[in-house]
C-alpha cells in the first residue's frame, strides 16, 4: 500500500501506523457546567468504544511516524485499499495553532 | 540499463573465464546433440548428482545436464515413492525435485529445471532410502489401495496421544521432500526498493515487444524475467519474426533494449507478489548460479517495485493429460522436449513418441527428426491431422494413431512402451519407446491477475482459464491472456506496452510491432484417460485422478474442499501443472462444467521464497535495530552486564571479581547507593520538550494532575491515562521556563507516547499554541543516589552554583553550569528514595559525564549501578513500574488515586469513573512478605486466602515484582489484591502452581523502606 503524506510524498505504508476511524468527535464539556454525568459518559462511551465496520469508502486516522510526525486523515476503501484522499490533521505540521472556531 | 543487477540478458557468445578448458563432448553427455543450441561448449562444468560425476556445458540447468547424461530418474515421488523424471523444463517443474549442495548450505526441494550448472555442483535425489533405483519406502505402492485421499484424516485419529508420539515421527520420516540443512544459513540476502513506471513481467516475446513499446515511448521501464535469459518460448521454438530468424530479432531486441538508458532487465527474478497501490514483489536469484556467493555479495534478493503500470507477459504453461502411468520417468511435456533440443542441445530420447490434442504439439515432430532422432508415433484422439502440419506426415513419413495413450510401460529407468488405445473401436496397439512427449493444451498464468482475488473466466476455444479482471494497474498481454500464436503475442504485447507508457504520460513514440505469420491453434479438450494403474493429477504429492473422484464421493465437491482433502495443488509447486486437470476431473464427476466448477483463490507467492530471503539482513543481532546509551562504551569497559529493555542494551549490573552471583552484585551496588554514592545512565527514559504559550494547558490535558500550576524551576510527577481510564504512563514533567516544560517517559513508552502527544496536539487540541520535539536521543541523562550525592556534585558543578537544600530543594529543576562549562539541566527527583538528582548533559557529553562521575565521586566510593539494582530500590520505596502500568490497572489501583484533578477535563477522566473501574473490590497495589525470610518471592504467583483451596474462585491476584531486599535482608514484592489496602497484616497464602512453591505471606504497605521519605528530602 502506498499512502500520500501531503508532507513527505507518497511513502509506503510501513512508514505510518494505523489509528482507525476518524469520523467519533472527542466530546466537549464544561467541568462544571451542570451536564448530567451519565450524558457525558455515555457521549465518551460512544466515543472511545463505538465503531461502524465500513465496507467502503472511510475517513480514518494514519500516524507518518516514520516521516513527518504527522497525524492524517485519509478516505481509503477498505474493500479495493484505494486511498481517494490524504488530508494533514487540523494541527499537524509546524505552522501556527488553529484557534478555535477557525 | 542502470542495473545493480549483474546478470546478463543475452546468451553467452564468448568464454568467461580465462582458462577455458578444451575438450570435445564427454562422454558422460550420451544424449549431448552436435546441433547448437544455447550452450557454451567451450565452458564444460563438473558436477555430482547422487555421488556420480557427470559433465554439462555453461548455459545448462542441471536437469539439461541430466539429460544430456541420459538420466532419467531423479527422485522418488512424495507418498508412493514412485520413481520419477524430468517433466518440464520451467519454473512449473512438479517432479525433479533435489537437494542442492551440502552442510549448511543444503537445500531441498530446488527444481532441477531451474537451477543453473555450475562447476562442483553437487545435487542428490531426494525421498528414496538406501538408494534411488532400490527404495525401501516404494513398498508404499503395494498399499497403494489404502493410501488413498485423507488417508491420513482417517487412519491416524486414535488414539490421540499417539499422535505425536508415534504417528507424527512417523509420517514425517517416511514423507516430505528432502531434508534441509540443521546449521544456520552462512549467507546473506537482501532486500531492496525499485521504482518505474511500466514493469513488465515475463520476456518473451509479448514481454519483449511491451518493453520496446513502453521504453522507445521514453517511460522508465523495468522487465523482470525469471529464467537467465530473455526470449521465454523463442528460446525453444524459434520462429520468424520481420522476416528473421527468432534468435537474431532477439539478439535485436536486446540491443535495443540495453540502448535504452530507461529500461532495466532483470533476469533470474521472478515476480511473485501482487500488492496494493501498484507494489509488485520479485526474488532475484543472485548466487545461485555458483557454488558460493562472493564475498559480500548476498545470494538472493528480495525487490519490492512500485510501478505505474504493469504490463503481465507471463506467458503459458502446457498442461499434462492424465493417463495410467504418466508419471513413470521419460513422459515428458512435449514443450519441454523442445526446449531441451532445441536450447540445451540435450536429447530426451531417441525414439519419440507424442500425445497431443491440440496443434501446438505438433511442432515436436519437426524438432525430433531434425535432431536425427525419430518420432515413433504421434497419438492424437482428435481423429484428424491438423492441416498445417500435414506437411510433415509425408516428409518423416510419420505413423500416427488416432486414440489415446492407455498405458505406459517401463521400469525404474523410465518408459519402454506404451499402449495406444483407439478410443472409437476399443483396439489396442503396444509402441516401444524412450520418451513421451505429452500436449493437453496450454494454461494462460493468470496468477498474478488473480491475486487480488480476480476470478479468471474461461474461454472455449483454448480451453483454458484466461485473466478475468486484473488488478488496477495491470493489463496481460500475449500467451498470459490466452493468445497463443507467435504473431498474437508480438501484437498484443507491443499495444500494452505503448498503452501503460501512454497512461504514465510517456509522449515518445513506441514504434511499430513487430510481425510474425499467424499461426492456428486448435484443441480438442481431453482431460483425462481412464484405465488400470494410476493416473496422476498431482505430481509433486501424489494425488491421482481416483483420489479426485474419490473426494467428489465422499462430499468434497467444493473445490476449496478438493484441494485440501486431496492436498491437489498444495505441494511447492502450487499445482502449476495440476490444478486445471484436477478441476476438470472434478467438473466430469459432478456433472458441472469446468467454469461451473471453478478454481480455488490464487495467492502470492506465485514461486517458492526462501524464509531467509523475506528476513534479508534482519537476523542475529541486526533483527531489529540496536539503541545504545550515551555511556555504553564506558559501561562495557567496566565489565557490565547488559540486558534489552526494547531495542536499547542497558547495563543491568556491574560485577567485580569474587563475587558468586548477580545477587551478591545487585546487593553490594544497592547498599552502595543507600550508604554513599552511586549512579545509573536513565538516558532511555523518554524525553519530550513541551514548548508554546499553552504548554502548561496541554499538559493539564494528557495528564490526571495539573502542570500548569507548577513553578518555573519545579519538577513533578505525573500520570496520564488512556481515554478508556486504563493508566497509560507516568514520569517527571519539569517546567524550565513559562512556556517551556521537559516531559519524561518510561523507556518503554517512549515511542507510543510521542505518538499519543501528537495526537493530542494536532487532532484533538489544535487550537492549542503548543509544539512538541522528541528529545530522547539528545540528552544523556543519569541518576545520581545516596548521601553523598551533593557532594559528588559539588565537584563537578560550577562553585557558584547553590546546591544546598534551600538553594536546590526536592523537586527543583534547573539549569546549572558545570565546570568546564558545559550547561547541564539538573532535576532533583528520586526513584530510589535517596537523596538524589538526575543530571541532563547533551548526549555528545555522555560517556565524559560517566567518568567524570567517576573521578567527583572517588573520595565517597562512588559506585556504578545497573536495571537490577534501580528495581531492587523502587520496590522498596513502593514505586510502581511496568509489571504494574500493566494495561489493566487504574490509577487507584496503583494508589494515585488522589492525583486526579477535579477541576479539569483530561484524556481518559469520564471513563476513568465507569462502575467497573471504581468498584471497591479491585486488585490493588500492595506490599508482600514471606513469613519465612528465607522464602524466595517469585513474581507470577497467585495469592489466595489462607485456608481456601486453590481456583479460579479463590484467586485474589497475583506478584507483579519482586526482589530481594538488603535493607529488610529477605526476598519482597509488589502484587495487585483484591481489596489489598484494607488488608495490610493479613496473612495470606502464595500459590505457585508453575514451581510447585504454596507458603504463606503478609500482604503491607508498598512502601517498605523510609516510609516517611526523610532520605530524599535530607
Amino acid at each position: 500500500m502506498r499512502i500520500a503524506c501531503p508532507f513527505c510524498g507518497e511513502r509506503e505504508n510501513g512508514e505510518f501506523t494505523y489509528l482507525g476511524d476518524a469520523s467519533p468527535k472527542r466530546p466537549n464539556f464544561a467541568v462544571d457546567g451542570g451536564e448530567s454525568p451519565e450524558r457525558v459518559e455515555d457521549a465518551f462511551y460512544d466515543y472511545v468504544y463505538l465503531r461502524d465496520n465500513v465496507a467502503g469508502v472511510m475517513r480514518e486516522y494514519w500516524y507518518h511516524g516514520g516521516g513527518c510526525r504527522s497525524w492524517l486523515v485519509a478516505e481509503r476503501n477498505t474493500v479495493t485499499h484505494e486511498f481517494i484522499s490524504v488530508t494533514a490533521a487540523p494541527g499537524a505540521g509546524a505552522a501556527s495553532a488553529v484557534r478555535a472556531g477557525e | 540499463m542502470s542495473g545493480y543487477s549483474r546478470s546478463e540478458p543475452l546468451a553467452r557468445t564468448a568464454p568467461m573465464e580465462a582458462n577455458v578448458r578444451k575438450g570435445v563432448t564427454p562422454a558422460s553427455q550420451s544424449h549431448r546433440l552436435p546441433g547448437d543450441g544455447i550452450i557454451d561448449r567451450r565452458l564444460p562444468l563438473q558436477f555430482s548428482f547422487d555421488g556420480k560425476t557427470m559433465t554439462g556445458f555453461a548455459g545448462d540447468t542441471l536437469a539439461s545436464a541430466l539429460v544430456a547424461n541420459g538420466v532419467k530418474l531423479v527422485g522418488r515421488s512424495f507418498k508412493y515413492h514412485r520413481p520419477r523424471g524430468i517433466v518440464t523444463a520451467g519454473s512449473e517443474e512438479p517432479s525433479a525435485l533435489v537437494e542442492m549442495r551440502t552442510g549448511a548450505r543444503r537445500e531441498p526441494n530446488t527444481r532441477a529445471t531451474t537451477q543453473e550448472l555450475y562447476d562442483g555442483l553437487i545435487a542428490n535425489s531426494q525421498n528414496r532410502w538406501p538408494s534411488l533405483r532400490r527404495d525401501f519406502m516404494s513398498i508404499n505402492q503395494l498399499f497403494a489401495p489404502i493410501f488413498v485421499a485423507g488417508f491420513y484424516y482417517k487412519t491416524f485419529m486414535w488414539p490421540a496421544k499417539f499422535w505425536e508420539s508415534i504417528y507424527e515421527p512417523m509420517i514425517r520420516r517416511a514423507a516430505g521432500l528432502g531434508k534441509s540443512a540443521e546449521l544456520p544459513d552462512p549467507d546473506h540476502y537482501d532486500k531492496a526498493w525499485a521504482h518505474c513506471d511500466v514493469l513488465v513481467v515475463g520476456a518473451g516475446p509479448a514481454g519483449l515487444s511491451a518493453a520496446l513499446a513502453a521504453g522507445r515511448a521514453g517511460s522508465r521501464v523495468i522487465l523482470v524475467e525469471e529464467d537467465t535469459l530473455i526470449g521465454g518460448r523463442l528460446l525453444s521454438d524459434g520462429g520468424e519474426i520481420d522476416g528473421l530468424d527468432a534468435r537474431e530479432w532477439l539478439r535485436g531486441a536486446a540491443r535495443e533494449l540495453v540502448s535504452l538508458p530507461n529500461v532495466r532487465i532483470m533476469t533470474r527474478t521472478a515476480l511473485f507478489g501482487v500488492y496494493d497501490g501498484g507494489t509488485y514483489a520479485a526474488l532475484e536469484r543472485v548466487s545461485d548460479n555458483v557454488a558460493m556467493p562472493d564475498r559480500h555479495q548476498v545470494r538472493q534478493r528480495i525487490w519490492r517495485i512500485v510501478a505505474k503500470r504493469s504490463v503481465v507477459t507471463a506467458g503459458a504453461i502446457e498442461r499434462p493429460i492424465v493417463f495410467p502411468g504418466n508419471d513413470r520417468p521419460g513422459v515428458m511435456m512435449a514443450s519441454a522436449v523442445r526446449t531441451y533440443v532445441n536450447r540445451f542441445a540435450a536429447l530426451p530420447g531417441k525414439r519419440v513418441a507424442l500425445f497431443t490434442n491440440n496443434d501446438d504439439g505438433w511442432r515436436t515432430v519437426e524438432t525430433i527428426e531434425r535432431a536425427g532422432a525419430h518420432i515413433v508415433a504421434v497419438i492424437d484422439p482428435r481423429h484428424e491431422v491438423p492441416a498445417q502440419y500435414q506437411r510433415l506426415v509425408d516428409t518423416y513419413d510419420l505413423r500416427v494413431l488416432a486414440g489415446v495413450v492407455s498405458e505406459v510401460k517401463g521400469g525404474v529407468d523410465g518408459v519402454r512402451s506404451i499402449v495406444v488405445a483407439n478410443d472409437k473401436n476399443g483396439l489396442t496397439q503396444r509402441i516401444d519407446t524412450d520418451c513421451l512427449a505429452v500436449s493437453g493444451g496450454w494454461n494462460p498464468n493468470v496468477g498474478l491477475s488473480c491475486f487480488h482475488r480476480g476470478k479468471p473466466t474461461w474461454r472455449e476455444d483454448i480451453a483454458a482459464f484466461v485473466p478475468g479482471s486484473a488488478p488496477k494497474g495491470m493489463a496481460t498481454a500475449g500467451a498470459a491472456n490466452g493468445e497463443l500464436s507467435l504473431s498474437a503475442c508480438l501484437r498484443e504485447g507491443h499495444g500494452a506496452g505503448a498503452r501503460a507508457a501512454a497512461e504514465c504520460g510517456a509522449a515518445g513514440k513506441p514504434g511499430e510491432a513487430s510481425k510474425a505469420d499467424d499461426e492456428v491453434y486448435a484443441i480438442a479438450p481431453l482431460w483425462h484417460v481412464k484405465g488400470k494403474g494410476k493416473a496422476f493429477v498431482d505430481f509433486q504429492h501424489d494425488v491421482t485422478a481416483s483420489d479426485v473422484t474419490l473426494a467428489q464421493r465422499e462430499g468434497f465437491e467444493s473445490v476449496e474442499h478438493l484441494k485440501r482433502y486431496t492436498t491437489l495443488g498444495m505441494a511447492t509447486d502450487q499445482g502449476k501443472t495440476s490444478n486445471i486437470n484436477g478441476l476438470a476431473i472434478m467438473a466430469e464427476a459432478t456433472g458441472r462444467t469446468i467454469p461451473e466448477t471453478g478454481t480455488t483463490i490464487y495467492r502470492p507467492p506465485y514461486a517458492p521464497v526462501a524464509i531467509g530471503a523475506f528476513a534479508g539482513h534482519h537476523r542475529d543481532e541486526n533483527f531489529h535495530a540496536t539503541r545504545l546509551t550515551p555511556s555504553h562504551h564506558w559501561a562495557a569497559k567496566q565489565g557490565a552486564v547488559f540486558v534489552d529493555t526494547g531495542l536499547w542494551k542497558r547495563a543491568q549490573w556491574y560485577p567485580r571479581a569474587g563475587e558468586k552471583d548477580w545477587l551478591e552484585t545487585v546487593t553490594r551496588e544497592v547498599l552502595a547507593v543507600r550508604n554513599g554514592v552511586g549512579f545509573c545512565d536513565v538516558s532511555t527514559l523518554g524525553k519530550v520538550d513541551v514548548r508554546g504559550a499553552d504548554a502548561g494547558v496541554f499538559l493539564d490535558r494528557v495528564y490526571i494532575n495539573s502542570f500548569s500550576n507548577l513553578a518555573v524551576g519545579k519538577a513533578r510527577y505525573g500520570l496520564m491515562l488512556r481515554e478508556d481510564g486504563i493508566v497509560y504512563d507516568d514520569g517527571t514533567t519539569s517546567r524550565l521556563a513559562e512556556d517551556h516544560y521537559f516531559l519524561t517517559t518510561t523507556t518503554a513508552k517512549a515511542g507510543p507516547v510521542m505518538q499519543h502527544l501528537e495526537f493530542c496536539r494536532q487532532v484533538l487540541f489544535p487550537e492549542l499554541d503548543v509544539q512538541l520535539t522528541s528529545a530522547t536521543d539528545q540528552w544523556a541523562q543519569f541518576s545520581i543516589a545516596g548521601p553523598n550525592t551533593r557532594n559528588l556534585l559539588r565537584a563537578l558543578a560550577d562553585p557558584s552554583e547553590d546546591l544546598t537544600n534551600e538553594g536546590f530543594p526536592f523537586m527543583g529543576a534547573r539549569e546549572v553550569k558545570l565546570r568546564g562549562g558545559v550547561t547541564a539541566r539538573l532535576f532533583r527527583i528520586s526513584f530510589s528514595g535517596e537523596m538524589a538528582f538526575e543530571i541532563s548533559v547533551p548526549a555528545r557529553y555522555g560517556a565524559a559525564m560517566a567518568e567524570n562521575l567517576m573521578i567527583a565521586g572517588k573520595p565517597y566510593g562512588v559506585t556504578p549501578y545497573g536495571t537490577e539494582a534501580l528495581g531492587v530500590m523502587r520496590i522498596e520505596k513502593g514505586h510502581v513500574a511496568g509489571p504494574e502500568l500493566n494495561g489493566t490497572t487504574t490509577a487507584d489501583d496503583l494508589g494515585l488515586g488522589k492525583m486526579m484533578s477535579k477541576k479539569k477535563d483530561f484524556i481518559g477522566r469520564v471513563m476513568a469513573g465507569r462502575e467497573a473501574l471504581t468498584a471497591p473490590n479491585r486488585q490493588v497495589v500492595v506490599g508482600i512478605k514471606p513469613i519465612d525470610k528465607a522464602r524466595r518471592l517469585r513474581s507470577g504467583a497467585h495469592v489466595i486466602p489462607k485456608g481456601a483451596i486453590p481456583g479460579p474462585q479463590t484467586d485474589q491476584g497475583y506478584v507483579t515484582s519482586v526482589c530481594f531486599s538488603p535493607m529488610l535482608d529477605q526476598w519482597i514484592g509488589l502484587g495487585l489484591v483484591e481489596r489489598g489496602r484494607e488488608r495490610t497484616g493479613e496473612i495470606i497464602r502464595i500459590h505457585d502452581p508453575l514451581r510447585n512453591e504454596d507458603y504463606e505471606a503478609e500482604i503491607c504497605s508498598p512502601v517498605f523502606y523510609d516510609p516517611e521519605g526523610v532520605r530524599q528530602r535530607g
